[in-house]
């Protein structure tokens, strides 16, 4: 084994109470290619640059997603991390593993890999960062054995990640777990074989807290509603206000379209003018909770880039029932996808694709019509455009 | 008659192969260009996601990830 390398900027970053990613990765120093990986990684702290590329060649036979190429370019002096690749492992739905199945993980990867993992990357995935191009295909055939596969990278449909949902939340309007199997079962073939402009991601959220941020971090998102009246337990509601919370501080005046009214007994809900934010849920659990009918708003568009400019998506479907076989939406997203495929841009996600061609267009196109909710914000209207037969005169 | 997976996946094979080094081609260049080819009759775009499927699991195509995804020949065979 080569020398320990000396880190002396990355030091630093062990100083002070919070986690440091240097002490985790010291942790593994007796593994030469995360001593490599300290060396360089001091070496760009030096010269404040990076010094890795990416992408390339590598991958496993039939797949083109899951692998993420990742070379050093300083491969004489950092030999062992030379081929530094990251696997993207499908994690199950919400998370849930047993031990024995992260055991055989974790004895897989340290078998043919650097031991260092992600859990989990930001896509949902199983990150297992630092395996040279030959490991690739045993860990691949390894994974495989055990049950497991490769999730997605580059431009494919990435892989759906969901919230716990009904396993373990009371708020869940849909079973996200269910619903996330679902549909990376149906769309194995976009998962693994890239044929779209750029990536597409599906996240599932049992409510409007939205625990994946699929409203920030998805192309597709799927968010749990309800459709009837918010469920009011006024006796929770005066059990809440005796156990100290300002019903009135605290729930009302923090509505956003201050739907509330209380007179202190009685919580009253203009249910017209809710919008489902999940405020007064979130504040008082035991007293108030979403209506019975329940299902899901499709919002679309998202991205998340590094450095900046960051697109929320946006309201598509309002409501459906997310029952399975969820044959509509499969048809809303082979619509979708047909269109996007075919007429995007390299690199061009389905959000800036609707900005580009405008969302009157890409309406037409998929064949959804405009309804009132496909807005930005609650009460503005940026995207419908009334056709003259609606303004002539200024009458509708 | 409706063309084969397998003479589309020869077709898309070697366009792959005449433009290799001097064009990147998408799965959808190839979906489209194979469409061109064949004539809408005979091939659609599930014709050539099986023929992509089937270059892939054989092994005579790769993909290539240089700023979004590629199809393209192994290094041993370019
Ligand atoms: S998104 Fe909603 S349903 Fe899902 S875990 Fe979070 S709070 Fe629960
Ligand atoms: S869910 Fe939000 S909008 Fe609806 S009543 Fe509660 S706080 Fe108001």
């Amino acid at each position: 084994m080569s020398e320990k390398r000396a880190t002396p900027l990355l030091d630093e970053l062990e100083k002070g109470p919070w986690p440091s990613f240097v002490k985790e990765l010291k942790k593994s120093a007796d593994t030469p290619a995360v001593n490599d990986l300290l060396g360089q990684l001091e070496r760009s702290y030096e010269e404040k640059i990076g010094h890795w590329k990416h992408g390339g060649l590598v991958g496993v036979m039939g797949y083109g997603g899951g692998v993420i190429g990742r070379y050093s370019d300083l491969q004489a002096e950092f030999p062992e991390c030379a081929e530094f690749h990251t696997l993207r492992i499908n994690q199950p739905a919400g998370w849930f593993y047993t031990s024995d199945a992260l055991r055989t993980i974790a004895d897989i990867w340290e078998r043919h890999g650097s031991g260092l993992t992600n859990m989990h990357g930001s896509t949902g995935d199983i990150i297992l960062l630092g395996a040279k191009t030959q490991a690739l295909e045993p860990i691949f055939a390894e994974l495989t054995a055990a049950g497991f596969d490769l999730g997605g990278s580059g431009s494919d449909m990435r892989t759906p990640s969901c919230c716990v949902g009904q396993a373990r939340c009371e708020w869940a309007c849909y079973d996200t777990m269910g619903a996330c199997y679902d549909f990376t079962q149906t769309y194995q073939d976009e998962l693994h074989r890239p044929a779209f402009p750029y990536k597409y991601k599906l996240k599932f959220a049992g409510c409007p807290n939205d625990c994946v941020a699929s409203v920030a971090r998805s192309d597709m998102a799927f968010i749990g509603t309800w459709r009837d009246d918010i469920k009011v337990d006024n006796e929770g509601v005066r059990a809440a206000a005796a156990g100290g919370v300002d019903i009135q501080k605290e729930i009302c005046d923090m509505c956003p379209t201050r739907c509330m009214a209380w007179d202190g007994s009685t919580l009253a809900i203009d249910n017209s003018n809710c919008v489902k934010c999940m405020h007064c849920i979130n504040v008082l659990p035991k007293a108030v909770k979403p209506g019975d009918d329940r299902g899901a708003a499709i919002l679309i568009g998202a991205k998340a880039p590094i450095v900046g400019g960051a697109l929320l998506s946006s309201v598509f479907v309002p409501f459906i029932k997310m029952e399975p076989p969820y044959e509509d939406l499969k048809e809303l997203i082979s619509r979708i996808w047909d269109l996007w495929a075919e007429h995007g841009k390299n690199r061009e996600r389905v959000g800036e694709f609707i900005q580009r061609i405008g969302l009157g267009n890409f309406l037409e196109q998929i064949g959804l019509d405009p309804v009132p909710e496909m807005i930005s914000a609650p009460r503005s209207n940026p995207y419908i455009f009334f056709g003259d037969e609606v303004s002539e005169g200024g009458q509708a | 008659m409706a063309a084969t997976v397998e003479q589309v996946a020869e077709a898309m094979f070697q366009l792959v192969k005449e433009t290799h080094g001097k064009k990147s081609l998408k799965a959808m260049d190839l979906t489209k260009a194979m469409i061109e080819k064949f004539g809408e009759a005979e091939c659609n775009k599930d014709l050539c996601k099986q023929a992509i499927r089937q270059l892939m699991d054989s092994g005579r195509c790769i993909y290539s990830y240089f700023g979004g995804s590629f199809i393209t020949l192994p290094p041993d065979q370019a």
